[in-house]
């Protein structure tokens, strides 16, 4: 499983650890974070992560 | 003030606002500001930063004091926001600059601010790029969400000077150049409040840069507002940020509330007195007379943040509801919290402020039954009051004690 980048902040989402503080559980694949998920740094939305 | 040589043929060009207390229309400043550029004079003159548009004549006459005819070759924009880049246009039309460097965030960005930027001469700068000048080079560190994520901060190695744009700045207006003449306990206040209401809410972002900025060789930060840390100062500044950016609960509290008839005043003093039974240190605020940024600054130093509204209209007082829209977009962690208040007849203000603190990530501290009053106080609720505060504050003291 990829990590991926945000554009604007260059937070960095790890499938590994996921992003539990938003009901995002780790080992969730990218492709799998809900897509109203947004950046918990800078509230991107997931259209603006790259794979890192 | 005029320009000052604060290393050899290195310039502060500023601005001291000393009568501001309206920072950017969102955050209060009790003691001014200043807008900070920087100038140095090397085989390439480089301008680091430049100021508020309002300050442009003030710019290029200290910078027809300094380059005193030679030409203005190298332009460094570390941050887009119209503080530091508001002369942009008009420096580049006067002085036609050879190069500007800016970072990747700012490329993308600028021309939302200066329409003419696809004509100029940019050079982007990832971190790590390093420029030569002449004698000395600078090496370009972005700083994404600190707090723009257009941030950089421009290091010369050879002088050992961080030019840290809104990094370590403090809304500090002064006759004075460096911090070591003013006391860092003096300005310690003045960073905190900068920090917490600009910076914290990108505090993880924060705590990734730092390593980066404590691996330079640095005797100097020259932020973009206030006055330059130097010397032994400069690890003082990396420390507070440190800790400002951990947000390692304290034995502090802080109870943030409104009142109509003074029955929710009289609830959060005697939440404060069983506070401070406990050993911690409480603070009572009136949403209504005390600024949001004032608020913020306790919300940051405080483990305990309570907050008090009577029902009003089915919900809270708009003094209150602005002070919490300000407090949940700063982001504060790791606080635990309760919430408390009085009614006349429906009483929804409790579910209002829990909304919030839920919102807020505030971790809800647990109560038997609601602290809550109808019209007037009366004593069995102010004694629950009391008991609740004293419970709570020995729970936020047993959990700052297990961090030690």
């Amino acid at each position: 499983m990829e990590k991926y980048t945000c554009d604007i902040c260059g937070y960095e989402y790890d499938p590994k650890t996921g992003d539990t503080a938003n009901d995002v559980a780790a080992n969730t694949a990218f492709k799998d974070v809900p897509e109203s998920w947004v950046c918990p740094i800078c509230n991107a939305g997931k259209d603006s992560f790259s794979e890192a | 003030m005029k320009p000052t040589e604060i290393k050899k043929d290195i310039y502060w060009l500023g601005a001291v606002e000393w009568n501001l207390k309206d920072f950017h229309s969102y955050t209060h400043s009790d003691k001014g500001t200043s807008y900070n550029a920087y100038l140095i004079k090397d085989e390439k003159n480089v301008l680091i930063d430049s100021l508020e548009k309002e300050y442009k004549e003030k710019l290029f006459c200290g910078l027809a004091q300094t380059l005193k005819g030679e030409k203005l070759h190298y332009l460094v924009v570390n941050h887009i926001e119209p503080d530091h880049a508001g002369v942009l246009t008009e420096l580049v039309e006067k002085y036609q600059p050879e190069k500007i460097f800016c970072s990747p965030m700012a490329d993308k960005n600028l021309a939302s601010f200066c329409p003419k930027k696809d004509t100029w001469p940019i050079v982007v700068t990832p971190t790590g790029t390093n420029v030569s000048i002449g004698k000395r080079s600078l090496t370009f560190v972005e700083a994404r969400m600190l707090h723009w994520p257009d941030n950089m901060a421009t290091y010369c190695p050879e002088e050992k000077m961080l030019f840290s744009n809104d990094a370590f700045g403090q809304n500090y207006a002064s006759s004075k150049c460096y911090i070591d003449e003013v006391g860092r306990e003096v300005i310690e206040p003045s960073l905190a409040r900068y920090y917490g209401n600009i910076i914290l809410p990108y505090s993880a972002m924060v705590l990734k840069i730092l390593p980066a900025i404590a691996a330079l060789d640095i005797d100097m930060i020259c932020p973009a507002h206030g006055l330059i840390w130097r010397g032994e100062d400069c690890q003082y500044a990396l420390d507070k940020y440190q800790e400002y950016a951990e947000q390692k609960p304290t034995k502090k509290a802080v109870i943030v509330y409104s009142t109509i008839w003074h029955t929710t005043e009289k609830m959060a003093e005697a939440i404060a007195s069983g506070l401070h039974e406990a050993g911690v240190e409480a603070k009572i605020m009136d949403a209504k007379i005390y600024n949001p940024t004032e608020i913020m600054c306790e919300v940051m130093n405080s483990g305990g943040v309570i907050f008090g509204a009577p029902t009003h209209n089915n919900g809270i007082l708009p003094q209150m509801g602005g002070v919490l829209t300000y407090l949940k977009g700063l982001r504060p962690q790791n606080k635990l919290g309760f919430c408390f208040g009085s009614y006349g007849w429906s009483g929804e203000s409790i579910a209002v402020l829990e909304e919030w603190m839920q919102k807020m990530n505030i971790e809800s501290f647990p109560l038997e039954t609601p602290l809550k009053i109808q019209n007037s106080s009366n004593h069995e609720i102010l004694k629950k009051c009391l008991e609740t505060g004293k419970a709570f504050g020995e729970e936020l003291s047993k959990r700052v004690d297990s961090l030690k």
